[in-house]
């Protein structure tokens, strides 16, 4: 019954395709043609996932579901083997929802210098990338999935990014191609050491899982330092992360919130879906070292918001923050560690993305996003202040939101990791990793304080939407948003001043953003949803490992 | 019964209105009040309902009560043998403890003592959901009812709904009226799901809503600066106690390998775990998360400035409701505390807990005394009686301590209430007793009067409320051997009474001063009109309302002038009023052993036997005796006495030898002066900490980010297209260059705008990398092969 529907996942992974060679015939300046061309593919793409995601049998999440075994590269016995269990379903259908959304916050949102069409082409290339980089269940499979990612992305910062762009696209570009040089080295190791020339399914992650706990212990922590490089950059953990903040702070609205969401869960993926697995002793090895720069991650990428005086610059190192917490989880080998190490990449993609969002909006509507100049967002735009100060108590692990369930099983789960690690050491890494919850709510609320409190500055006093509190009537606290609207279009129409475009959140805005802020509320209220999916799988891909 | 298993509705209820008002409230006709209301009043039924419930099921716990509890429960299976198994262990620690309990007997009725014994063992009545599960670990949601719990959800419901009520006329007008309403209510919906917590994640859940709203209720009014800072500080002073919250629950995990709060007490009561020394640091780390919430010393801080929100909730959330939580942690983990501390321990005479709780009663008192905003004097006070609160529990008077968050609760609310009620009618909005209060006992004596009964419960005069509980926890501390906590305590008792007069004094007495003269009428002329108008605007910060100035009504002009608050405030004072003078006598020793209504209900709660000096039991209370309660009312009387004395020196019209003291006396001065900075600390934590993690740590951080790690990368860049060139001049400029303008010109192609100039170098880049790596595969390869 497994093998039923195997069409699905090579469907839903390649259908964008279509899309976009739809897209080329489409006349440049045939704007809307081409963006309802793209939306609508991701909209179909997207129901795939649906489909998928209730043909999936939640029984057996542990298994490889619609699983294809197909001949693909004979000369180097690699094969297009795809599957989807417990561990990958989430951020195949995450990825494919966040394009959507992505896609459809574009539709008047296109940044500098424009070029829709190109723009839509590759965030269609993107998807195809990411959500295969989540099924393949072959090595080069996977790294040709990996790798697609890469280049989209750079042309994104390259082109609609800011003003150093350059640089920054150069950068992002490099460091990860530098990373999935010895991932392939290791990949290749691996595929040598295990006489995968000998099989016809020498990449084969199955087989691969089987093979790899044979190797001698020298040999595992060699490839699996190979494999760390890669991944890690990735992710980006300390001290590889210096292109994110980079790429974060230039790139598009669109890049950074797809790059937040879904590209730095390619890396802690292939931990958990390729290294953990296939190398036991090299990950048993490596495991401190990996808690040891997730918990530094924590504190220094906290420390770096502190540091911040860019809105958008702090929300990325808040990234490298929040991904150490997925990747202590990791390093504890347990199962209460990947669980939470999971969730947390889901509700990171969601918190992290959403804030990205934000960032963009706040941008569009005051050409900065310097944190001194901002203030009183609450007052001129109460609604996106609201969305702001949500996603802020989200990110900092509120318990009833998304965030929580990634932060506190992590820490629960260091204080006994698995059979063999340092019980001390973890237990140190556990109460670091708690001191930075604190820094976490730190930063995020005090860059509310900054932002959203207070009287707006002078500099854009008089434009917003919400009411300015001194003309309002005794009861101001009655809203009205009519009232609003209307004071709003009437300033666009009569002010040519450029602040006039101060207005609180559009109707574009409201249909991206409202699932990722549903989403982010009802996985934080009932996280059972995805613990039931991911524990089965989590539980076999730890099976080398003896629970504490 | 349907109560007691439901009682999972009574957080649900607010919860949801949370999210009726949040969406719909704003386009009702009364802003949303009328939903949280209505919520409040519908959780307060159900609580009722349960609290009824609890009492018989307490008298007369059915003998099927373990299955009884358990049928209704959706998942949890397996859990019929433990509870059985557990009520069997109760009836054999009974017979135990029946025989030392003997000396009580004699005096008490017998069937009393009869219901006495099988009291310890009142199963909870559970009814809880998985939550969520990680392999073997299951962690529930759902509804934990014990005497604790039902206490608390009816105090917490009562109270909320008395809030509410009040603040319909007290917030009207203001310009976030829904929000105010809405953040109410989620945050009673938080406390009550913390109280039922059959599992710390639901504990830690509704822990975190309260101070979440905590932070919205203190930064109301979010357009100043100051109110924006104290919610800030709030937030942050208080999650950095929940780092001990955190590591103190892994740390239980890690030992009991559950969060089922049951069972964690029960092993820990049993002595089921490995090492005890870890339990201690469990304890240790949780009771640091209780230091933060219940502002105890030196977390302190940030409850006075919490005083910024509006009135409302500084009586709900900053005195009789949120910040018991961190003794409720204590007292719902009691087992955790008393094993891992050695409380009880015969010969031990300081633990941690009643150590904290010690010096934070005196340090807060001792703040009082300076305080000029009669919310803060209030706020200090409310430090001081958690400070009672804990050092109770610290000296193992576990129902005392609970006791006193009962009474401690309705008059503590009230007292902040009758402020809220001066500032809205007499003094403009200004909680300043120097500058805008005075003589107002003559206008409004509804608020003077129940003031006055809850300033006396506060100081434990007898027959009214608080002494019957602050008593019992002063008492224990002596006959439990814990001696300095018996002086604390009534020195403490002391300094109580003496700041209370002062700040009575000035509010209600002497000559009326600012906005109060002219309240009452008695300026006319002179330039504190002026003054007054003057204030309106800015000098008055928190609760500075939308509807100043604007409105002639709350000018007052003086003879319509009403001689008190509108009945949406006298209603809840009075209610309040009466409940500071009568609650104590649910457990009133004096009385004798058949008043000990409240210690009956509770005391299965606290989760362990009573025994003689032994940390796995609870000690005995001591017997009452008048004679012991003697010196700690010699020193409430002194602190009358003195205070009065020197109020009205200092504050009236006469000459008196002390007046200006601390500007001619350097000693006076310099004590003045540390009291009114506070000791000190909030310089410690703010200007040191706060500032040195906001400015040179983190700018340090990020400046080796940019020019250490960054550097690095940039530098091997930099090297790496240093190296390219030498080797695109000198050794392979055919083929590399081939492949590279091949891919750079279809980059170019697919960018369009990308600058030619930076895109050569990106392939160069790549391609040596790339070399690099596979020169890098060929190594690794051959070297372990």
């Amino acid at each position: 019954m497994l093998s039923d529907q195997n069409w699905l996942l090579s469907v839903g992974t390649f259908l964008p395709l279509v899309g976009v060679v739809l897209m080329v015939f489409v006349p440049k300046h045939d704007e809307v043609t081409a963006k309802g061309i793209a939306v609508i593919t991701a909209a179909a793409t997207l129901v795939i996932g649906i489909i998928t995601l209730i043909k999936f049998d939640y029984d057996q999440s542990e298994k490889l579901q619609f699983f294809v075994d197909n001949k693909w590269i004979d000369v180097i016995s690699s094969r297009y083997i795809v599957g989807l269990d417990g561990l990958s379903l989430p951020l195949y259908i995450l990825s494919m929802i966040i394009t959507l959304l992505v896609m459809i916050y574009s539709w008047n949102h296109v940044p500098s210098p424009g070029n829709p069409k190109a723009f839509y082409i590759l965030m269609l290339v993107l998807q195809v990338g990411m959500a295969g980089t989540f099924i393949a269940q072959d090595l080069i499979l996977f790294f040709v999935f990996f790798e697609l990612v890469l280049l989209p992305m750079y042309f994104m910062i390259g082109v609609w990014g800011g003003e150093n762009r350059q640089y920054a696209s150069l950068k992002f570009f490099l460091y990860t191609m530098f990373g999935s040089a010895l991932m392939l080295v290791a990949f290749l190791a691996l595929f040598f050491q295990t006489k995968g020339a000998d099989s016809d399914h020498g990449f084969s992650i199955l087989r691969l899982i089987e093979e790899g706990a044979g190797l001698s212990r020298n040999v595992q922590i060699w490839i699996f330092a190979g494999m760390f490089v890669g991944f890690a950059v990735k992710v980006p953990m300390f001290p590889f992360h210096t292109w994110l903040p980079d790429a974060h702070t230039q790139a598009p609205t669109q890049g950074s919130v797809i790059l937040a969401a879904i590209l730095l869960k390619l890396g802690t993926y292939g931990f958990v879906r390729i290294a953990i697995p296939i190398l036991p002793e090299g990950a048993k090895a490596w495991a401190p070292w990996i808690g040891i720069l997730a918990v530094i991650g924590i504190i220094y990428g906290a420390l770096g918001c502190l540091a911040q005086t860019d809105m958008k610059r702090l929300i990325a190192f808040s990234s490298v923050a929040h991904m150490g917490y997925v990747m202590l989880g990791i390093s504890t080998l347990t199962p209460l560690g990947m669980n939470a190490a999971m969730f947390g990449m889901v509700a990171h993609g969601l918190i992290t993305g959403m804030l990205f969002f934000v960032a963009g909006s706040v941008k569009e509507r005051y050409h900065t996003l310097e944190i001194k100049r901002l203030s009183g967002m609450l007052k001129q735009m109460p609604k996106l202040g609201w969305i702001l100060g949500f996603c802020a108590m989200a990110s900092l692990g509120l318990p009833g939101l998304a965030g929580f369930w990634g932060e506190f099983p992590a820490i629960l789960s260091a204080y006994s990791p698995a059979e063999g690690l340092n019980e001390t050491l973890f237990r140190v890494l556990m109460v670091i990793a708690a001191i930075g919850t604190v820094l976490a709510a730190a930063y995020l609320l005090w860059l509310y304080q900054r932002t959203a409190f207070g009287e707006p500055t002078a500099e854009f006093a008089g434009h917003g939407d919400g009411h300015d509190g001194h003309d309002s009537h005794a009861h101001g606290a009655h809203d009205a948003p009519a009232v609003a609207v209307a004071q709003s279009v009437g300033a666009a129409a009569n002010d040519d001043d450029h602040h006039s475009d101060i207005h609180d959140v559009g109707i574009f805005e409201w249909i991206a953003w409202t699932p990722l802020l549903i989403g982010i509320l009802v996985l934080g209220i009932y996280p059972q949803l995805m613990f039931k999916v991911l524990d089965p799988a989590v539980q076999v891909a730890l099976k080398a490992f003896k629970a504490p | 019964m349907w109560f007691l298993e439901h009682a999972w509705l009574i957080p649900l209820i607010p919860a949801i209105a949370f999210f009726g008002i949040i969406f719909f409230g704003k386009k009702m006709p009364k802003g949303g009040s009328e939903i949280a209301l209505v919520a409040m009043v519908a959780a307060l039924v159900i609580a009722g309902g349960t609290a009824k419930q609890w009492i018989d099921y307490n008298d007369a716990p059915p003998a099927e009560s373990a299955t009884h509890a358990v049928e209704g429960a959706a998942v949890e299976e397996g859990a019929v043998a433990e509870e059985g198994a557990h009520a069997e262990e109760g009836a054999v620690a009974e017979e135990g403890v029946a025989t030392e309990e003997g000396t009580h007997a004699v005096e008490g009725a017998v069937a009393e003592e009869g219901a006495g014994e099988e009291e310890h063992h009142v199963a909870p009545v559970r009814h809880t959901w998985t939550w969520w599960e990680s392999g073997a670990l299951s962690f529930t949601i759902g509804s934990h009812i014990d005497g604790l719990a039902v206490m608390l959800l009816l105090l917490v419901t009562f109270i909320s709904t008395l809030v509410l009520l009040y603040s319909t006329e007290y917030v009207r007008g203001d310009r976030r009226f829904t929000h105010f309403f809405a953040s109410l209510v989620l945050f009673s919906s938080g406390m009550l799901a913390m109280v039922l917590a059959p599992d710390m994640s639901q504990l830690i859940l509704g822990w975190e809503i309260m101070g979440l709203c905590s932070f919205m209720l203190i930064g109301h009014w979010w357009e100043e600066t100051a109110n924006s800072k104290a919610a800030l500080k709030a937030f942050l002073t208080v999650r950095t106690g929940d780092i001990g919250l955190l590591v103190g629950t892994a740390m239980l995990l890690g030992i009991f390998k559950t969060l089922d709060i049951s069972k964690i007490n029960e092993m820990a009561a049993a002595g089921e775990f490995e090492s005890k020394k870890v339990l201690m640091w469990a304890a240790v780390a949780l009771f640091i998360a209780a230091i933060g919430k219940s502002g105890q010393f030196p977390l302190h801080t940030w409850l006075p400035d919490a005083m910024a929100g509006p009135t409302p909730v500084s009586s709900l959330l900053h005195s009789s409701t949120m910040v018991v939580a961190g003794v409720f942690l204590v007292a719902r983990l009691y087992p955790v505390f008393h094993v891992g501390l050695d409380i009880n321990l015969l010969g031990q005479s300081f633990n941690l807990i009643a150590v904290i709780g010690g010096i934070t009663i005196l340090i807060a008192a001792g703040l009082a005394f300076v305080q000029n905003d009669i919310k803060k004097v209030l706020a200090y006070s409310t430090v001081s009686q958690l400070g009672y609160m804990m050092m109770g529990l610290g000296v193992g008077a576990w129902v005392p301590a609970v006791f006193h968050i009962f009474t401690h609760a309705f008059f503590k609310c009230c007292l902040f209430l009758c402020a809220g009620s001066v500032s809205h009618t007499a003094s403009h909005h200004s909680f300043d007793m120097k500058k805008d209060m005075g003589g107002l006992a003559r206008k409004m004596p509804v608020t003077f009067a129940t003031w006055m009964v809850s300033t006396l419960a506060l100081c434990g005069v007898p027959f009214i409320s608080g002494f019957f509980s602050k008593d019992e926890i002063i008492d224990s501390a002596k006959y439990n051997g814990y001696t300095v906590f018996y002086y604390i305590g009534i020195i403490g008792a002391g300094m109580t009474a003496a700041y209370m007069t002062r700040a009575t004094y000035l509010t209600f007495f002497g000559k009326a001063r600012g906005a109060a003269a002219h309240f009452l009428g008695e300026e006319h002329h002179d330039e504190h009109a002026a003054d007054a108008a003057a204030d309106h605007g800015d000098a008055h910060g928190h609760d500075a309302h939308d509807d100043h100035g604007a409105t002639v009504a709350h000018g007052k002009p003086l003879p319509f002038a009403p001689s008190d608050s509108p009945w949406q405030l006298t209603t809840p004072l009075l209610i309040l009023g009466v409940l500071a003078l009568i609650s104590g006598y649910l457990n009133a020793a004096p009385l004798g052993k058949s008043w000990l209504r409240f210690e009956h209900w509770m005391i299965s709660s606290a989760g362990l036997p009573f025994g003689e000096h032994d940390p796995m039991a609870l000690p005995h209370p001591p017997e009452f005796k008048w004679m012991n309660t003697v010196p700690g009312l010699a020193l409430v009387a002194l602190g009358f006495l003195v205070s009065l004395f020197l109020c009205r020196g200092l504050f009236g019209d006469k000459a008196f030898a002390l007046k200006g003291l601390t500007s001619r006396n350097k000693l006076a001065g310099a004590g003045h002066k540390f009291l009114v900075n506070k000791y000190y600390l909030d310089h410690l934590y703010e200007k040191v900490i706060v500032r040195g993690i906001t400015g040179p740590i983190s700018s340090a951080a990020y400046w080796v980010n940019q020019n250490i790690l960054d550097g690095i990368v940039n530098g091997a860049g930099k090297g790496g297209r240093r190296t390219g060139e030498l080797v695109y001049k000198y050794v392979d400029q055919g083929l590399v260059d081939g492949i590279v303008n091949g891919s750079g010109s279809s980059a170019r192609a697919t960018g369009g705008a990308l600058q030619p100039m930076q895109s050569g170098k990106v392939n160069q880049y790549g391609a040596l990398l790339f070399s690099a790596a596979a020169i890098g595969a060929l190594v690794l390869v051959i070297v372990n092969s």
